[in-house]
């Protein structure tokens, strides 16, 4: 099965985070990303920009509404994402766990349904 | 099922007595999909129903359930065409052919990662036990929701959603290791009791699924025992089974009416299953982990002392429910504390312990909280509270020998 982890952190905190913090925390995705590239599980993934450079689009009564900033404010941000292939939800539970933001912010880890 | 009265309806509802769980366990373990399992199941019972007046019994009825509703489930996953279950459906064809039609015996026995799976954190955990006692024993959601003070409703959505997740998200079908293992036993514990509570509803065994439940759950009981014999927890619970199970003789007089523990006949009690629990329950306590389990058995442990002594052991009773209620804060603990509160130091103090719990919404519809309260002021000489909580307690009790034992205490 497919499943995406969803990397979700909170962005205010990562802004006041240290030069030396972050660096640290580069450097532990980079070995995450080459362990699950090494298992065979890796499908793809990618981080995004902050949410504040996101914007918003929907259709109301035949007109567009663009909107600026994140469609949902909370603590935490999506800040990026991989989809691996496990076997099972254990398994991909056991990468999420991995990930160094399982340590700073909150891993939600979803089924990808097959088209 | 009920409809059929004849010699086959008969035979195929033992069939799905003792046949359920183990099914829904085989297939599901395959193709990860219990409501799926569930489905093709009842349709291989339908079939029976259909067949079975014409060819006969067949030897080994659970070998050709099974071999029904695996075909049932390989269509279901041809229905799919996906890639996942190109998988599931090439594993039951090689075992559809090497299985042997013949034998009950050859089909193995998945009820314990059944019942892991359903106790997976990944499972919202109010659905965890009442899952296991549908999955794996086929009680209905209506049974399960009054034995969890639930709505109906409420329960039948909550079964569901749980079952949708264990498929879509690839929940796997396997034993827990040994560090996550006390959360998930902590889980299969709470639904094996309820489960055997389920059975107890019905002392008399007169209905012929309850009495099961009570010895299905004794039997899954000692199966995790047996799996995990350093769990105290679990031996705590089986002992505190085989405690109310060595009872059950005694709850109904030869007339068939109810009689409450404290009126029981001792030498109806059976010794063995006492003495079995009273070992068990003593391997448990050497482990030096107390547990909710645990002290709930030790309560009946101190009933049994009746058998020597005549009286219960009430003080004993009063301490371990006192540790009970600080351990889970449990309304129906605090019954039972006042109950024991009432026998030392009269009912008056009883009744000031029940009030501490009256206010809880659940106890409203909870008959035993009623029939205490009744019973209780009925001995503190206060005849119209006692009679309004004897008439709420009588409308609330399903079981007619319970609800005449109440009528009569009523009106004595």
């Amino acid at each position: 099965m497919q499943y995406m982890l969803l990397i979700y952190q909170n962005e205010a905190g990562m802004a006041q985070a240290r030069e030396q913090d972050i660096t640290e925390m580069m450097g532990a995705y980079g070995a995450y990303t080459k362990a699950m590239q090494d298992a065979g599980v890796l499908v793809g993934g990618d981080r995004l920009d902050r949410s504040a450079n996101g914007t918003t689009v929907r259709t109301e009564n035949g007109k567009t509404k663009v909107l600026n900033g994140p469609y949902a404010e909370a603590k935490e941000q999506l800040g990026g994402y991989y989809i691996i292939e496990a076997k099972d939800l254990d398994a991909a539970l056991s990468w999420a766990a991995r990930c160094p933001n399982a340590q700073y912010g909150v891993m939600e880890v979803r089924p990808i349904l097959a088209m | 099922m009920a409809a059929a009265g004849d010699a086959t309806g008969r035979a195929v509802e033992a069939a799905a007595r003792h046949s359920y769980g183990k099914l829904v366990a085989y297939l599901a373990a395959r193709t990860g999909d219990v409501a799926g399992a569930e489905d093709s199941l009842s349709e291989a019972f339908a079939a029976a129903l259909a067949a079975w007046p014409e060819q006969g019994i067949p030897r080994a009825p659970e070998a050709w359930l099974l071999a029904v509703a695996r075909r049932k489930s390989i269509d279901r996953a041809r229905r799919r065409r996906t890639h996942q279950h190109a998988g599931t459906v090439l594993l039951m064809l090689a075992e559809e052919i090497t299985a042997h039609g013949d034998s009950d015996a050859a089909i193995p026995d998945e009820r314990l990662r059944l019942m892991f799976v359903c106790a997976h954190p990944a499972i919202e955990e109010a659905a965890r036990a009442p899952l296991i006692l549908q999955a794996v024993l086929g009680l209905d959601a209506a049974a399960i929701a009054s034995a969890f003070l639930v709505s109906p409703a409420t329960m039948g959505q909550r079964l569901v959603r749980a079952k949708r997740k264990i498929s879509a998200a690839g929940i796997p079908f396997r034993l827990p290791e040994r560090d996550e293992l006390p959360e998930r036993l902590d889980a299969v514990l709470d639904a094996i009791y309820a489960a055997f509570a389920a059975g107890w509803a019905d002392p008399a065994g007169t209905v012929a699924r309850s009495r099961h439940f009570a010895d299905e759950a004794i039997w899954l009981g000692r199966l995790v025992v047996m799996l995990q014999p350093d769990a105290p927890e679990a031996l705590g619970l089986l002992a505190l089974m085989l405690h109310a199970e060595a009872r059950r003789a005694a709850r109904r007089d030869e007339d068939g009416e109810f009689v409450p523990l404290d009126e029981q006949d001792v030498s109806r009690w059976d010794a063995g299953l006492i003495d079995e629990a009273e070992t068990i329950l003593r391997r448990a306590s050497a482990m030096g982990t107390i547990g909710r389990f645990q002290l709930e058995a030790a309560v009946q442990s101190a009933h049994a002392v009746r058998r020597r002594t005549g009286r219960a052991d009430w003080l004993a009773i009063l301490e371990l429910y006192d540790a009970l209620l600080r351990l889970t804060q449990s309304p129906v603990v605090a019954i039972n504390r006042a109950v024991a509160i009432s026998e030392l130091h009269g009912p008056r103090a009883a009744l000031v312990a029940l009030d501490a719990v009256a206010g809880d919404p659940r106890l409203a519809e909870y008959q035993p909280y009623w029939a205490a309260r009744a019973g209780m002021s009925a001995l503190a000489g206060e005849r119209a509270a006692a009679d309004d909580a004897y008439l709420r307690a009588i409308g609330l009790e399903a079981d007619p020998a319970v609800r005449r034992f109440l009528q009569k205490r009523r009106g004595a």
